[in-house]
């Protein structure tokens, strides 16, 4: 019986193993950092050649400036942003009890401005809404992600997870049959990176400009030729989460720089 | 509101070499693209920069579609004198964007 029991346990670990295998172990996880040739590395780690500085600056005048019928700035209540937004980005998407969903750090900004300043909502993409994303994401620079740890996230997280498994378009690839399974190797002329969310929203010079995670999310799911969801859609927070999680310990370097 | 990064060195010693860097946001438009709907998308371009250190132009640039979005620019100056660097980028509709920083000379 105890024979038995011990292959049980044998044969157990031997099938995680297997599992784990399957993603990314913990001593293996890089940053898309790592994977870029040594210029743009140069180009994202200088502060006065970075163009998502840019971005940046705009975001910290934005920061001062009231909005909305409320006429009040976001420093009227969250004062100094280096000091109150710190840690912010690394632990988003949080839980919103209100709408009893996630919700990403864009979005936050969003409702923020719709509750609280009793303005327009800012577009998808928009300058002003990346502008803002990116500044209150600088400053986690450095800072370790450690995603929210609240229970009523784990569903949505799972639901992140799935999708991200899931085949889908007329490719019939799921996002970890290139970022789990083949990182590291080429897809065409470029390195396919883990796929962590490290540095959003980011620089890319095939965008010539800032763009968010959604936005890279999207670019993927036409990549593989399937319907995308769309910019705020439930479906990508929810991936969003599920790649917070599996990027936990790497550090945030908004803005970042991508090719 | 001018969005643009200037890099210059604070202080530096007479007659020595220094960097500046300049880089402002602007979308670059070449207009040899199409909108989703097919109509052209005009063109809006900095046609050029130029740099005046105490009032004196040092360096200038003229720019053209293939360059591409957020130009950014670096160069050196030789450190002659205290004063202020200003950069103008001037844009296909005429409309010209300035930044300037201080250089003190000893």
């Amino acid at each position: 019986m105890h024979a038995l029991w011990r292959l049980a346990a044998v044969s157990a670990a031997t099938i995680c193993g297997i599992v784990s295998a399957a993603g990314i172990e913990d001593g293996e996880k890089r940053s898309g950092f790592d994977f870029m040739t040594p210029e743009t590395q140069a180009l994202q780690a200088d502060d006065m050649s970075n163009p998502g500085m840019l971005w940046v600056l705009q975001g910290e005048q934005l920061w001062q400036q009231a909005e909305g019928r409320a006429d009040v700035a976001c420093a009227g209540c969250h004062d100094n942003a280096s000091r109150t937004m710190r840690g912010v980005a690394a632990r988003y998407p949080a839980f919103e009890a209100a709408r009893g969903r996630p919700i990403d750090l864009a979005g936050r900004i969003n409702s923020c401005r719709a509750e609280r300043q009793q303005a327009e909502a800012l577009a998808p993409e928009s300058d002003a809404l990346l502008a803002l994303t990116a500044y209150v994401a600088h400053q986690s620079r450095g800072m370790p992600i450690t995603p929210a740890t609240d229970p009523r996230l784990a569903p949505f997280r799972d639901n992140g997870r799935r999708l991200f498994q899931s085949r889908i378009g007329q490719l019939d690839l799921s996002c970890a049959s290139c970022h789990d399974d083949n990182w590291g190797k080429r897809l065409g002329g470029s390195v396919i990176p883990q796929a962590h969310p490290t540095g959003y929203p980011l620089y890319r010079l095939e965008w010539q400009t800032v763009g968010s995670l959604q936005r890279r999310l999207r670019n993927c799911m036409v990549g593989v030729r399937a319907e995308p969801f769309a910019f705020g859609a439930p479906e990508l927070v929810d991936l969003e989460l599920h790649l917070t999680e599996r990027a936990r310990g790497l550090l945030v370097e908004t803005p970042a720089v991508r090719p | 509101m001018a969005r643009a990064l200037v890099n210059v060195p604070k202080a530096a010693k007479q007659g020595e070499v220094v960097e500046i860097k300049a880089m402002i946001a602007h979308p670059m438009e070449t207009g040899y693209r199409v909108s989703p709907n097919g109509s052209n998308i005009p063109r809006d371009i900095i046609r050029r920069f130029a740099c005046t250190y105490s009032g004196e132009e040092v360096f200038s640039a003229d720019l053209f579609p293939a360059v591409s979005a957020n130009p950014f620019i670096a160069f050196t100056l030789i450190a002659t004198t205290s004063g202020t660097i200003e950069f103008t980028w001037t844009d296909d509709a005429g409309t010209a964007q300035t930044a300037s920083a201080m250089i003190t000379v000893s």
